[in-house]
């Protein structure tokens, strides 16, 4: 695929530049497949992120959803540079982080943060609280070493926890509590920008709550802007202001929360939605959840054209497999990469057209973006 | 609930959480006295003196220390002094007297003496090799495993070429191109062959370490690569590189004996633990005691060691219960 045009970077004309914190453009993330023994080489790639492009307005959150697998991590990552994208830019306070290394890239990104999807990993488990969250401080001098316990203290307070447990190590707390000691860990530096990925699936459900409050009462005292991402799409729906839909590698629809929700457009983000559960016995009697045929194909191996037109109910030959959809503004503020949404019309995905087998009703409830165990087939 | 130890303050406990969010487990004392942060050397020390067999081990090490370096004014004879009365009529060695405590050897040499003065030697190989092969192994391993690539290629095709190297071979060449035997050769030589077993370990273990999430943690809060190496994944190979050197104070006492049987390193009468053992050999049924003291010597310092790599390691694993 050619790189998405700038003009694609949703918004880019519709507000004003300085608007976003975050600004990514034609971002791709490859991974090599290589072979051979001694001398390696490559035969193919993994086409993890293959051209997404966005902006992350200030102050906003903004979800990123989809299935296992279709990039979203990745994506999220490769903004932080903690994996070097193979191609496009992300624009950060005036410099584009793709391009920077070193000390220089260690300075850029001083004020992005993230949080991470397994409290018990992300912790170094041989430092102390005080270590763990006290690093920053040091490393960026941010304060001198007698105020450092000090402000320890404080970032513990501020997360909810006991600011006299700072000679503790992580394995004395609960999973909540740890992620509290990573939310702690990422202040620390005065962040404006935090990737949260993934931070609740690793909870417990009764703590989930608690940790997506203390991330939204954050957010309004510290002003912060968020990258969340997730595959619950009603978590996602309850602190984002906008959402990305995501689809092997591609973002395939991206609209204000309401608009998502309430009108999706691309059929994936319809069929994705149509598959979570709703908490009322009776309604959930009714709901016929879109069941997609076949597998994500392999990302190594992407689809011509639209790459979600292998299972698109409503694909037209001769188009969507030959050509690639534009992320394009098809109504005002709200974004999709389909060629079949028109100006006054968009595809309507019927609800009901197959029998949605158990399978695929179970597999909805704990992972709202599993829309498809139909086949139950390996693709040999 | 909370354990209760997470309450460092006093009993009353108000419960109070960041949002108001009325959260028992999150509760804290506001007038609990502060505590002030210890380093991570501290801890281990707090840790390290609830052991009493590391102590024990610890005691053990200064001790011999004390000998070796005391060993001109604390032994009983000269080391190399044969005594008329230190063999019998038909030259075999003779038993424990109060002039010779542990007897003496074939020559009629103090075998206490001779012990006292070996251990200079034998300690002192015994730590320098190890730490040598240690500090080339860590950094190797550390370098090869963290930065990956060509880095990585060099270092390890370098070890298996080592570890494919006949060690004796090597040591005859060094010294032959050396040409003088000392001590200092030894602990080079041991040194040279010890760290390839010890880069492979390391360089193994970092592999897996560093892909951990908290390693990216760290790089996001701006840690350097070295911050990231010395102070991140080094105390997580606490266990692997003392179990290894523990090993390793054993092996290279009793190899400088071979060492030396080859003409490098010390030459007799010089004494050291592995050449008392590898002279007595030939006695062991008329004089047992010639290669059981040194023997004993031997398994006492390695035995030391070993506790002190116990606790030590112990102390640096947070999550060790504390005995």
């Amino acid at each position: 695929m050619k790189a998405v045009p700038q003009s694609a970077a949703p918004g880019g004309a519709a507000f004003m530049a300085g608007d976003y914190v975050v600004r990514i453009d034609g971002l791709k993330v490859h991974f090599p497949i290589t072979s051979g023994i001694v001398i390696q080489h490559r035969i193919g790639a993994v086409r993890a992120v293959d051209g997404v492009s966005f902006d992350i307005r200030k102050g906003e959150t903004l979800g990123l959803v989809g299935e296992s697998g279709c990039g979203k991590s990745t994506t999220g990552r490769a903004i932080l540079q903690l994996i070097k994208p193979t191609e496009g830019h992300v624009l950060y306070e005036g410099a584009d982080l793709a391009r920077l290394r070193g000390g220089a890239l260690r300075r850029q990104r001083r004020k992005m943060q993230m949080i991470f999807q397994d409290p018990y990993a992300s912790l170094n488990s041989r430092m102390t609280l005080a270590d763990i969250v006290g690093e920053p401080l040091l490393v960026h001098k941010l304060r001198a070493r007698n105020k450092r316990d000090e402000r320890v203290r404080e970032l513990l307070q501020l997360v909810g926890l006991n600011p006299n447990t700072l000679n503790r190590y992580p394995h004395e707390f609960s999973g909540g509590q740890r992620q509290r000691i990573g939310i702690a860990r990422a202040l620390a530096v005065e962040p404006n920008f935090i990737v949260c990925d993934e931070p609740i699936s690793a909870l417990d459900v009764s703590i989930r709550a608690q940790i997506i409050n203390l991330l939204k009462e954050l957010q309004g005292r510290f002003d912060l802007t968020y990258l969340f991402i997730a595959h619950d799409l009603s978590v996602v729906r309850h602190i984002s202001d906008r959402v990305a839909v995501m689809y092997l590698g591609r973002i395939v629809e991206l609209a204000d929360n309401d608009k998502l929700y309430g009108e999706p457009m691309h059929p994936y983000t319809q069929a994705l939605l149509s598959a979570v559960p709703i908490p009322d016995p009776e309604a959930e009697e009714q709901r016929r959840a879109v069941v997609l045929a076949g597998d994500v194909p392999s990302p190594a191996d992407p689809p011509s054209g639209c790459h979600f037109h292998t299972r698109c109910p409503v694909a037209q030959e001769g188009l969507c497999d030959v050509q690639d959809p534009e992320l394009r503004e098809v109504r005002s503020d709200h974004w999709a990469a389909c060629h079949l949404i028109s100006a006054d019309d968009y595809p309507h995905i019927r609800a009901g057209e197959r029998e949605p087998d158990e399978t695929a009703l179970d597999g909805s409830t704990d992972d709202g973006a599993e829309t498809d165990v139909s086949t139950g087939g390996v693709d040999w | 609930m909370e354990p209760p130890h997470l309450f460092d303050g006093p009993a009353e406990v108000r419960a109070e959480a960041a949002d108001g969010m009325s959260d028992a487990t999150l509760a804290w004392a506001a007038d609990a006295p502060l505590i002030s942060h210890r380093s991570t050397w501290q801890e281990v020390w707090l840790r390290f003196r609830k052991d009493k067999f590391a102590l024990v081990g610890l005691g053990a090490i200064v001790i011999l220390i004390l000998v070796a370096v005391l060993a001109p004014w604390i032994a009983p004879h000269d080391p190399t002094t044969q005594f008329n009365d230190g063999l019998t009529a038909k030259g075999q060695p003779v038993g424990s007297s109060a002039k010779f405590l542990l007897g003496t050897d074939d020559l009629g040499r103090d075998l206490l003496s001779r012990l006292m003065y070996g251990a200079r030697v034998s300690l002192l190989i015994g730590v320098l090799a190890n730490g040598f092969a240690l500090v080339l192994g860590v950094i190797f391993g550390l370098t090869a495993g963290y930065f990956r690539g060509w880095v990585e290629t060099v270092i390890m095709r370098a070890t298996d070429v080592m570890m494919a190297f006949p060690i004796f071979l090597f040591a005859l060449a060094l010294s032959a191109a050396i040409n003088k035997p000392s001590i200092w050769i030894v602990i080079l030589v041991i040194g040279i062959v010890y760290w390839t077993p010890m880069t492979r370990v390391i360089h193994g273990e970092v592999l897996s370490i560093r892909e951990k999430e908290f390693v990216d943690a760290a790089r996001l809060t701006g840690c350097t690569n070295r911050r990231i190496l010395f102070r991140h994944i080094l105390p997580h190979l606490v266990a692997p590189i003392i179990v290894y050197t523990s090993l390793g104070i054993a092996t290279t006492i009793l190899f400088e004996a071979s060492l030396s049987f080859i003409g490098l390193g010390v030459q007799p009468p010089t004494p050291s633990w592995g050449q008392m053992i590898s002279e007595g050999q030939a006695y062991y049924l008329a004089a047992p005691h010639l290669i059981i003291y040194p023997g004993l010597a031997i398994m006492v310092t390695v035995l030391a060691f070993n506790l002190v790599g116990d606790g030590l390691r112990d102390s640096f694993d947070p999550q060790q219960r504390r005995r």
